[in-house]
């Protein structure tokens, strides 16, 4: 650190004040860092993340304090600032109508970039990206992976001593993410300074110091491990068990020696009270060969840890729906389904089924089909060819009937964000076939369940990200469907309220709802019971996470991860992969 | 400077292709003006042509029959004749035809009468009122027209004034002819204000707005090649249509294209102000084209004199007038096509409109902080 005179960051006394909500977005942050280092930005939703980026990039004016870059204030010398930094947004800021190439051109003509030393910055940018060959597509037609890394070309034209990159790794594939992740450790090389805000603590643990926000404040400035290392020993898995891992989970919860829990393929993974050495653990009743084992902690852990700790309650939808009759029949049959886009198979045969009580997992790279599929099977997309049952009713023949049986949550929530809570609730109680008496006494009890109370007359688009997820499952099971269909429900979404979100759909399997889900985030995927894994329109495999896992284990990688499973498998053709 | 400059052209050519790709901005820019067009050129008039009215006879004297002959060969009426008033007054209920003329049983009595007043009674569907208005003064005018054609006299002065009515500018009184330019300023003002408004608020909602910022491009720069392009769009569109009117519409057009040019372009500058403006308060796309409608557009159509004569305001909406440019914009406009290079009137619209210019543009230039707050 000696090196350098200046600190890349000096942050002082920083406070931000919205003048619409009046609340601190930020208060009295003091902070300063050093060049040459990857520094990831962490903390829930709303604890002002983004407001620091933008303060720092000079596009926002502190309220109190200042911040200085290289010994630049970011208000007084804004036009050093320029000079020094490359800001990503959150939304790339790409031009949909241009194509790759007049992106770039554009980008170049702003950065004062001179037309000669264009062509090999261009060349090296395309290089590193992977997007040689699509310089002529439109930008509107890249899949999401491919516009971040656009959006990362751009902003690194004019080397930069300092990169601010929002959230990039938002809503993109395990693969995506980790070519990214690639790219930033290249960049790091060359000297340039990163900060990169992330809402995925894997990411976090491998840069070399984090600073982590909670609602407005500075709660950690260092490296991740020295707050990883003070989880030792408190980090357990219970292993091999034989009961319902949902129940042992929740039982787990409730007690009052642990502070975090999540399932992880057939284990779950506990993290106990700073005191606590060890557990009892045949209270949860995990089945006679459960055992606890010691694991080494996650950064994650000591994320939760440092805010208090994830939720404990068991959701209390648990009281709300009445239970369904646990039979293990068949839900939803898929058979040969496909779908067709002129020449581009979107769907290409896919089979599977669920039953009852049951969490699927569709997973697969931005651009596979997913999304497609759940349009089909919530009646949304007509078949180009086979069919799939629902509850025994025909997605291509009753649709309306079948509908009323499932519930169906859209990715970003398809909320009306100018109406009240209660007025969206109201809505969506009447869209369903819900008798009218019943449906103000549904609706209360659903914001008591879901704490809306505070909220009611908020609107839609002013509620935090994490209520506004609450909203979106609680209009989507207000009809008490029997088949729930959740699109990226977590996309974006913290740890804490991702956990509170799965506390809730743990609930409702338990009472019989069968759930299949999507998502990118591969702890995610742990919770479900099987897995199908979907690559360009394929079914490439279907098992439980941990069949899926021992399935890619080899030498070089004792034991991999889900995200590992994940990688392997989609780079592999269908005809490549033998049943598990 | 050089910098500067390469960045705002770089800004420009990209909005070219912008507006080349997205259909939205086609349509604004030139399919809507083509309907526009259309509709004033062929569908809209408003002319009293061949009005339908029904005449009930009652009466069969020559001289009815003579009065009768000289409503028929009007070319402002059409007329439906009947013995009785019972089915003519039906299809008056129904809105079939717009007036009634009756010429009761003891019409041709009139001559006897001391003061010569024909007995005719006239009912007009009082719920358009402007038409029943028309109905019946022309009525009148046809009854003083036919007595005098007729001779007859009611006595008291007999002064012969034959009236030749000779309408300057517009010969043949044809609405169209003054609609049409009117509606070239409706779309600057759609380019002007609304596109531009709209394109400015997308980059908002996409977020390219934001990575725009953390460039060292300035916002003076982003609005002038925002400015740079709706004015080279909105100028090619006024051409366009100009051609349309005159050659497809058969508008006359008396003055010179170097004043067209000149008093579109300081209009075009009104109209991208307002634009500017409502997008620095407006950062998505819905509320910016509430805005611009409810501030611009609507105003521009029904407060310029473009289809609404303002003289027949009440005096309040007359001043509000004065504030609106599309007013100087269509009145200039009407005078260019019409009358030709009246350079007294058009250099007074051109000055109000530069005030207005002036104004719009200091108050947009003094705000533009690169910020996001």
């Amino acid at each position: 650190m000696g090196k350098y005179k200046k600190p890349l960051v000096k942050i002082s006394n920083l406070s931000k004040i919205f003048e619409i909500q009046n609340i601190y977005a930020l208060k009295s942050i003091n902070v300063e860092f050093y060049p040459g280092k990857i520094i990831g930005l962490v903390g829930p939703d709303g604890a002002g993340k983004t407001t620091l980026i933008r303060i720092m990039a000079g596009l926002l004016k502190p309220t109190h304090g200042n911040v200085e870059i290289l010994g630049n204030d970011t208000i007084q010398q804004s036009k050093n600032i320029y000079q020094l930094i490359s800001y990503m947004p959150q939304k790339f800021g790409l031009y949909e109508d241009l194509t790759v190439l007049q992106n770039l051109n554009l980008y170049a003509d702003l950065q004062n970039i001179s037309k000669k030393s264009r062509e090999d910055i261009f060349e090296k940018l395309l290089h590193f990206t992977n997007l040689k060959s699509f310089t002529k597509r439109l930008a509107k037609n890249l899949s999401g992976g491919m516009k971040q890394k656009l959006g990362l070309a751009c902003t690194l034209l004019r080397k930069p001593q300092f990169l601010l990159l929002d959230e990039p790794s938002v809503g993109v594939d395990p693969i995506s993410r980790r070519e990214l992740w690639k790219m930033v450790l290249a960049l790091s090389k060359e000297n340039i300074s990163i900060l990169w805000s992330t809402a995925y603590l894997d990411e976090a643990e491998k840069c070399q110091e984090v600073l982590l926000l909670n609602k407005g404040g500075l709660l950690y400035f260092g490296p991740p491990e020295i707050l990883t290392n003070k989880m030792k020993e408190r980090v357990f898995q219970i292993q091999n068990i034989s009961e319902n891992r949902r129940s042992v989970l929740s039982k787990a919860l409730k007690d009052e020696a642990t502070i975090d829990g999540i399932i992880q393929g057939n284990s779950v993974r506990i993290v106990l009270k700073p005191t606590l050495k060890t557990l009892d653990i045949s209270k949860f009743n995990p089945g006679k060969d459960a055992i606890l084992k010691t694991i080494s902690p996650r950064f994650e852990d000591a994320f939760i840890d440092i805010l208090g700790g994830g939720p404990k309650k068991a959701s209390p939808l648990l009281k709300l729906i009445p239970p369904i009759k646990k039979e293990k029949e068949i839900v939803l049959e898929v058979i040969g389904l496909k779908k067709c886009f002129g020449d581009f198979t979107a769907v290409d045969q896919i089979n599977f089924s669920v039953k009852r009580g049951e969490i699927f997992g569709l997973l697969g790279p931005n651009g596979a089909g997913k999304s497609t599929t759940f349009k089909m099977l919530c009646g949304l997309l007509k078949p180009t060819q086979g069919d799939a049952y629902i509850v025994g009713l025909s997605i291509k023949k009753v649709t309306s009937q079948a509908r009323a049986r499932i519930g169906y949550m859209a990715q970003k929530f398809s909320l009306y964000e100018n109406m009240t809570v209660v007025q969206n609730m109201n809505f969506f109680s009447g869209i369903y076939p819900i008798p009218n008496i019943k449906r103000k006494n549904i609706v209360n009890k659903l914001i008591t369940i879901f704490d809306l109370s505070k909220f009611i007359n908020t609107k839609a688009s002013k509620l935090p990200l994490g209520f506004k997820q609450r909203l979106a499952l609680s209009c989507a099971i207000m009809h008490n469907p029997e088949v729930l269909f959740l699109d990226e429900p977590t996309s974006g979404v913290d740890p804490i309220t991702r956990r509170e979100f799965w506390n809730h759909i743990n609930g409702m399997v338990e009472k019989g709802i069968s759930v299949i889900i999507t998502t990118h985030f591969m702890d995610e995927a742990e919770y479900c019971d099987r897995i199908g894994l979907i690559n360009k329109g394929q079914l490439i495999i279907i098992g439980t996470p941990d069949e899926l896992k021992n399935s890619v284990a080899s030498k070089d990688l004792p034991s991999p991860t889900l995200e590992d499973a994940f990688i392997i498998f989609s780079k592999k053709e269908k005809k490549d992969v033998t049943k598990i | 400077m050089l910098q500067k400059f390469n960045r705002i052209k770089s800004l420009i050519t990209k909005e070219f292709y912008q507006i080349i790709r997205d259909p939205s901005s086609i349509l604004i820019a030139f399919i809507f003006p083509m309907i526009l067009l259309f509709i004033y050129g062929v569908g809209v008039s408003l002319d009293m042509d061949n009005l339908k009215i029904g005449l009930v006879l009652e009466d069969t004297n020559p001289d009815a029959q003579s009065f009768s002959l000289s409503l028929k060969n009007s070319k402002f009426f059409s007329v439906e004749v009947a013995r009785n008033k019972q089915k003519l007054q039906k299809k008056l209920i129904a809105g079939n035809i717009r007036g009634l003329v009756i010429l009761p049983f003891y019409f041709s009595e009139f001559k006897s009468r001391p003061d010569k007043q024909g007995p005719i009674y006239v009912i007009s569907d009082g719920s358009e009122p402007n038409t029943a208005n028309f109905v019946q003064n022309y009525l009148q005018g046809a009854w003083l027209n036919w007595m005098t054609q007729e001779n007859i006299s009611n006595g008291e002065k007999t002064i012969k004034i034959n009236v030749q009515p000779r309408f300057w500018f517009n010969e043949e009184l044809d609405s169209r002819h003054f609609l049409i330019p009117g509606s070239i300023a409706i779309i600057m003002t759609l380019i002007g204000t609304l596109l531009t408004a709209l394109v400015i608020a997308r980059e908002w909602e996409r977020g390219t707005m934001e990575a725009l910022m953390a460039t060292p491009v300035t916002m003076r720069e982003i609005y002038i090649a925002k400015m740079i392009s709706y004015f080279c769009l909105g100028i090619g569109s006024m051409l366009i249509c100009t051609f349309f009117a005159v050659f497809f519409y058969g508008v006359p057009f008396r003055g010179s294209i170097f004043a067209l040019t000149i008093i579109s372009s300081t209009f075009l500058l009104t109209a991208l102000g307002t634009g500017l403006l409502i997008s620095s308060a407006a950062r998505n796309q819905f509320l910016a084209s509430q805005i611009s409608i409810i501030t611009a557009f609507l105003p521009a159509f029904m407060l310029s004199g473009f289809v609404f004569e303002i003289s027949s305001m009440p005096l309040f909406i007359q001043i509000l007038s004065y504030l609106i440019p599309a007013r100087y914009m269509v009145s200039s406009l009407q005078t260019l096509f019409l009358v030709g290079d009246v350079w007294r009137l058009l250099i007074f619209n051109i000055s109000i409109m530069l005030i207005v210019v002036l104004i719009l543009f200091s108050i947009i230039f003094s705000k533009s902080i690169k910020r996001l707050d």
